[in-house]
């Protein structure tokens, strides 16, 4: 990694810019997500001044959406918004848009399916292509939900999931929400891509539509208490409603601050976004060097020690300083190689 | 040769009109006595985008928009003013209106009344198509379901209280001018009319008598393009279709009742701004497709002007095109002939082809659960995206010729154009001050004990599941306004975004072009260091979305991020959107002919917000004065229908995100 020094004015408008993100203050926190998604090399020592210095205050709750595609996880984020916004919380909402395209262009548009009364001065909304990762979450998401989650107190993710994408959703969210569409045979692919595992609670939606939604829901309560699950101390609530009428809303919204508290006083929360900060920083490696160029940092132990020794140091940071020791062992593992083959 | 007095016996000609109303209802009810005194022989209302969508001439959002591109009815005596000296006992009237149809009809039972003419005998139409506004016009108001529900109330109302009047106008008019082919233009109206007709025939009210009257006053709008002996084929197609539903799907036997009675506007999208008078010829020739077969032939034709692309049409250039109906109808001979295609194994071909395609089409949406579903999964909406997409592309390939646009381009001036600015009507700037000067004269005058009584009385009619024509016609006569009586809806039904359709538009082969543009948002992006973001928006009322969604599309095709979020949002939701979203540069495509108050209104926020820094460019029927005014407010780059090439569009977007970002 070419590592250009930044100027101590910069670093230092880094820190400010931080000190506006936590303060709530809207035009930081667009400044600031448009920083961690900078990827010049120049701008690099800023963007993880930034968010060293604002990861320790993300402080607001993570909650990841995901679903089929058009199971109704737009439409139930505008009533959750709507429901928080009651309450009088603050929220954000990005929202990932799975359509990575080989031009690299990518139309994000579902914002404005928040109506009008979800779209006031105390919601902040991103839309996020894809790019071109595998697995469909993009790697600032994580940093960009550092940045809302300092200056919001809710924060959601939405990602179209069925499979892969769930598995990295949790590294970066607290709560996990599955929507489910009321459909037949649904469920059945559902526990066949192993999804089931993963979620903290359920939503089948479109209950609306009747009695399918009913069985659905009953189907999917039979098949959690067969199945893995990710915390087997907690069998998930699954919970149905409507998104579109408004209808299961105020459940939802009590049965999500029921996770919070349950995060909190287990001490799972904490387990998890640690585990989570492993998680990514992992896999961030393995995207830049591979699975070889992770192995040169030693063993998943040495791994995890070399992460523990950064404490406050936020996940971009620490994949720094491994990428330069990465870096370094794979320069010499050539120059070894080289002075074989002479 | 024939003399003048042994001409043979000709057939009555279709109804002339023309789609007008502008300013006040004063100045709208000078135009339409004149217009009749000139020959017309039937009136066809243009409202405003407030009245359209439901709000009061001052309301926040109409802003910009009164008495633009219609006449501003708020209520009843407007209305009076409306049809001044106009017998509505004996006129045919018209109305595009659709998501506020039942008021606006409300208010013209009640002016009827005024005029001591009862609602049994008055004859027209009432647009009354949601399905349409959500998949091409835009000014929806309510979801689906309630709006399905309006709808059906309407019809079933009319059947028995307006017999003569056609409830609901299902529009292909409109799906055309979005992109439609023809085979969607039949596939989605027919799905459109079905998806109404099951509503109505689930009416407890409506037995099987009532069902196939109603089947008989749904008539239907359609649109006739450059291609006219597709056109006509087409309109033969429809025919059979509708008689085929109407016998399989709802058991209507009555030969009279099957009859598929439409009306036509001939395709406006193809009009060019470039040798705009060429456009003429487009027009005359498109009249041609839909009256030249007997049997397929329109029962009220409306020409646009050959102006179209420029701006409003003057009274001069809607004369030019009734007297194109007038020669077609009284100089030639087309009247005098029975079918001249009966027979014709090229036309049957030609129409049991399209036929047979449109049943394959209809049936896919049927099986999707119909009209509605195929709405709100966006099915409709993507493939008219497509289609559109497909057409500029060919354009731009130069695979389909428009004259004077991308072959034949060299001419001399045009001297219908020489006037400029004053080619095109110019509404005075005074008419929004005085329609609410007026308005709140009328509120004063009015008893708002009544209004009160009367709209407390629409919301329980509503809230119980009555029908809401009672109630409204009574509002109307007590002095409600179409403001009031759409907020009353609007919190019982609350209100709705149609997808935009663009999410999933297929990435197209890249030309060598557009591969070039790729290459160079690449290398910017990397400059900048994150991909160039860019937000299109619509800011206002206007609900032209066909360039917004071309230019996302082809945005996002140059390796782009775009965030696109639909038509009518408020300039300060764009500002917000951009600031949320961290866009690179913003595109407002406004063509209603409010972007002077409404880009303005966009800058000037952005330097408010700390943003100025963010460049707008801006698109749509900009005239050159204005276009200069508004380079002269800060907007960077002004584009109009002549620049077809949106490849080279986006290369110029390239250039002043370049320039804004040079340190
Ligand atoms: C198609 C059309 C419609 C369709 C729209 C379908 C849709 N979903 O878009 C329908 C039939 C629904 C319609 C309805 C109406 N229409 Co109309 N319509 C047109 C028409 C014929 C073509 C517009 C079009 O789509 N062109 C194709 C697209 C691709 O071109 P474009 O938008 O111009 O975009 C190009 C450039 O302008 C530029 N551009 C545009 N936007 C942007 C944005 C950016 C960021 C950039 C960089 C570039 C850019 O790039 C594009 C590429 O060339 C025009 C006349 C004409 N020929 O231009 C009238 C016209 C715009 N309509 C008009 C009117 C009055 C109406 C109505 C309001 C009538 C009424 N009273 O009810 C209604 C209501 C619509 C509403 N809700 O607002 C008037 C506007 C008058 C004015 N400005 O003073 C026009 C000019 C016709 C006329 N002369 O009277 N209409
Ligand atoms: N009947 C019914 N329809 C719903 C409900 N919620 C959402 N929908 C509809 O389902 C469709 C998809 O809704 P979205 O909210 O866009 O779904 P999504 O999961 O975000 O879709 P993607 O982002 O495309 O994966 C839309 O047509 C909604 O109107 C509901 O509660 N009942
Ligand atoms: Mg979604």
């Amino acid at each position: 990694m070419p590592t250009e020094p930044a100027s101590t004015a910069a670093l230092e408008a880094a820190r400010k810019l931080a000190g506006r993100v936590c303060a709530g203050e809207r035009s930081a926190i667009s400044q600031a997500l448009n920083a961690v998604d900078d990827n010049r090399a120049s701008s690099r020592e800023a963007r993880l001044a930034l968010l060293d210095a604002v990861s320790p205050q993300a402080r607001g709750v993570r909650i990841g959406v995901t679903g089929a595609p058009g199971a109704g996880k737009s439409t139930l984020l505008d009533a959750l918004v709507s429901g928080l916004r009651d309450r009088g919380r603050s929220v954000g909402v990005l929202a990932v848009d799975p359509s990575s395209q080989r031009t690299g262009g990518a139309l994000l548009g579902d914002r404005m399916r928040l109506s009008a009364s979800a779209r006031d001065a105390g919601v902040f909304l991103r839309s996020l292509a894809a790019r071109d990762q595998l697995g469909g979450l993009s790697e600032v998401t994580g940093p960009s939900l550092d940045i809302m989650a300092a200056a919001l107190d809710y924060v959601f993710v939405e990602t179209v999931g069925v499979g892969q994408s769930e598995a990295q959703v949790i590294d970066v969210v607290d709560t996990l929400v599955f929507v489910a569409q009321p459909a037949a045979g649904d469920l059945i692919q559902f526990m066949k891509a192993g999804i089931l595992e993963w979620p903290d609670l359920f939503f089948v939606n479109k209950s609306d539509l009747g009695d399918v939604a009913t069985r659905a829901a009953a189907e999917l309560r039979a098949g959690l208490d067969l199945g893995h699950r990710r915390d087997p101390d907690r069998v998930p609530p699954v919970l149905s409603g409507s998104a579109r009428d408004g209808l299961g809303i105020d459940e939802l919204i009590e049965a999500l601050d029921e996770h919070t508290g349950y995060l909190k006083t287990s001490g799972i929360g904490e387990a998890r976004r640690r585990q989570g900060r492993i998680a990514r920083i992992e896999h961030a490696l393995e995207v830049r060097y591979g699975r070889f160029g992770l192995a040169t940092l030693g063993s998943e132990t040495e791994v995890r020690a070399a992460i523990a020794a950064e404490p406050g140091a936020s996940v971009d940071r620490v994949v720094d300083v491994l990428s330069s020791r990465i870096e370094a062992a794979l320069c010499e593992h050539d120059e070894e190689k080289g002075r074989r083959g002479a | 040769m024939s003399s003048i007095d042994s001409r043979p016996e000709r057939d009555r000609p279709w109804m002339f009109r023309t789609y007008s109303g502008h300013s006040s209802a004063k100045a709208s009810n000078a135009l339409y006595r004149s217009n009749l005194a000139k020959g017309q022989t039937g009136l066809s209302v243009a409202f405003d985008l407030p009245t359209q969508t439901g709000y009061d001439s001052d309301h926040p959002l109409s802003r910009g928009e009164v008495g633009k591109v219609g006449v501003p009815i708020c209520h009843i005596d407007d209305m009076q003013v409306l049809f001044d000296e106009i017998p509505l006992e004996k006129m045919n009237t018209s109305m595009t209106i659709n998501a506020t149809a039942a008021w606006l009809l409300s208010l013209y039972i009640a002016t009827a009344e005024r005029q001591g003419t009862d609602q049994g005998a008055l004859r027209g139409t009432t647009q009354n198509d949601i399905i349409k506004e959500y998949l091409s016009r835009g000014t929806f108001v309510f979801p689906p379901e309630a709006s399905m529900r309006l709808t059906s109330e309407i019809v079933s109302y009319t059947v028995d209280h307006v017999p003569n009047w056609n409830p609901m106008n299902v529009c292909s008019y409109h799906l055309q001018e979005a992109g439609a082919t023809p085979v969607q233009e039949i596939a989605f109206s027919m799905a459109n009319a079905i998806s109404i007709l099951d509503v109505v025939r689930a009416m407890p009210e409506v037995d099987d008598e009532t069902l196939s009257r109603v089947f008989g006053r749904i008539s239907f709008f359609l649109n006739a393009g450059i291609r006219f002996v597709e056109e006509m084929c087409k309109c033969r197609a429809m025919n059979l279709l509708w008689e085929e539903i109407g016998r399989e799907r709802y058991g209507i036997t009555n030969e009279k009742m099957l009859r598929l009675r439409y009306g036509v506007q001939v395709n406006s999208l193809g009009l060019t701004e470039a040798q705009p008078e060429n456009n003429i010829i487009r027009i005359a020739l498109e009249a041609l497709g839909v009256t030249l077969s007997k049997k397929a032939r329109t029962r009220s034709l409306q020409l646009p002007a050959w102006n179209e692309a420029l701006g409003l049409p003057r009274p001069w250039d809607q004369q030019l095109s009734l007297r194109t109906q007038q020669i077609l109808a009284y100089e030639t001979d087309l009247l005098e002939y029975g079918d001249l295609f009966d027979g014709s194994h090229v036309v049957e071909a030609k129409t049991n082809a399209l036929l047979d395609e449109a049943r394959g089409e209809l049936q896919t949406i049927l099986d999707m659960g119909g009209a509605v579903t195929a709405v709100e999964n966006a099915y409709m909406k993507q493939k008219l995206v497509e289609s559109q997409t497909d057409r500029l592309r060919a354009i731009e390939a130069g695979e389909l010729t428009v004259v004077g646009v991308n072959e034949y381009v060299e001419a001399v001036d045009s001297p219908l154009v020489e006037e400029g600015a004053g080619a095109i009507l110019k509404v005075d700037e005074s008419a929004e001050r005085e329609q609410i000067q007026s308005l709140e004269a009328f509120r004063n005058r009015r008893n708002t004990a009544d209004a009160e009584a009367a709209l407390k009385n629409l919301e329980d009619v509503i809230k119980n599941g009555g029908n809401i024509m009672a109630p409204s016609i009574a509002a109307a006569k007590a002095g409600v306004t179409t403001g009031e009586w759409s907020q009353v809806l609007r919190d019982v039904f609350g209100e709705y975004r149609a997808p935009t359709g663009v999410v999933a538009a297929p990435v197209a082969e890249a030309s060598e072009d557009v591969s070039q543009v790729r290459k160079r948002v690449d290398e910017l992006s990397t400059t900048l260091g994150r991909r160039l973001k860019i937000l299109v928006g619509k800011p206002g009322l206007d609900g032209h979305s066909n360039g917004a969604e071309q230019i996302a599309v082809k945005a996002r095709d140059v390796g782009m991020e775009v965030v696109y979020d639909g038509i009518r949002l408020t300039p300060q939701e764009i500002v917000q959107s951009a600031q949320d979203e961290g866009v690179h540069v913003i595109g407002l495509s406004i063509l209603s002919g409010s972007h002077g108050v409404l880009v303005t209104d966009v800058v000037e926020q952005l330097k408010n917000e700390g943003m100025g820094t963010i460049p707008v460019v801006v698109g749509g029927i900009i005239p050159d004065d204005d276009a200069d005014k508004l380079v002269a407010a800060g907007v960077r780059r002004v584009y109009t229908p002549k620049d077809f090439d949106l490849t080279r569009i986006m290369d110029e977007i390239v250039d002043v995100v370049a320039e804004s970002n040079a340190d």
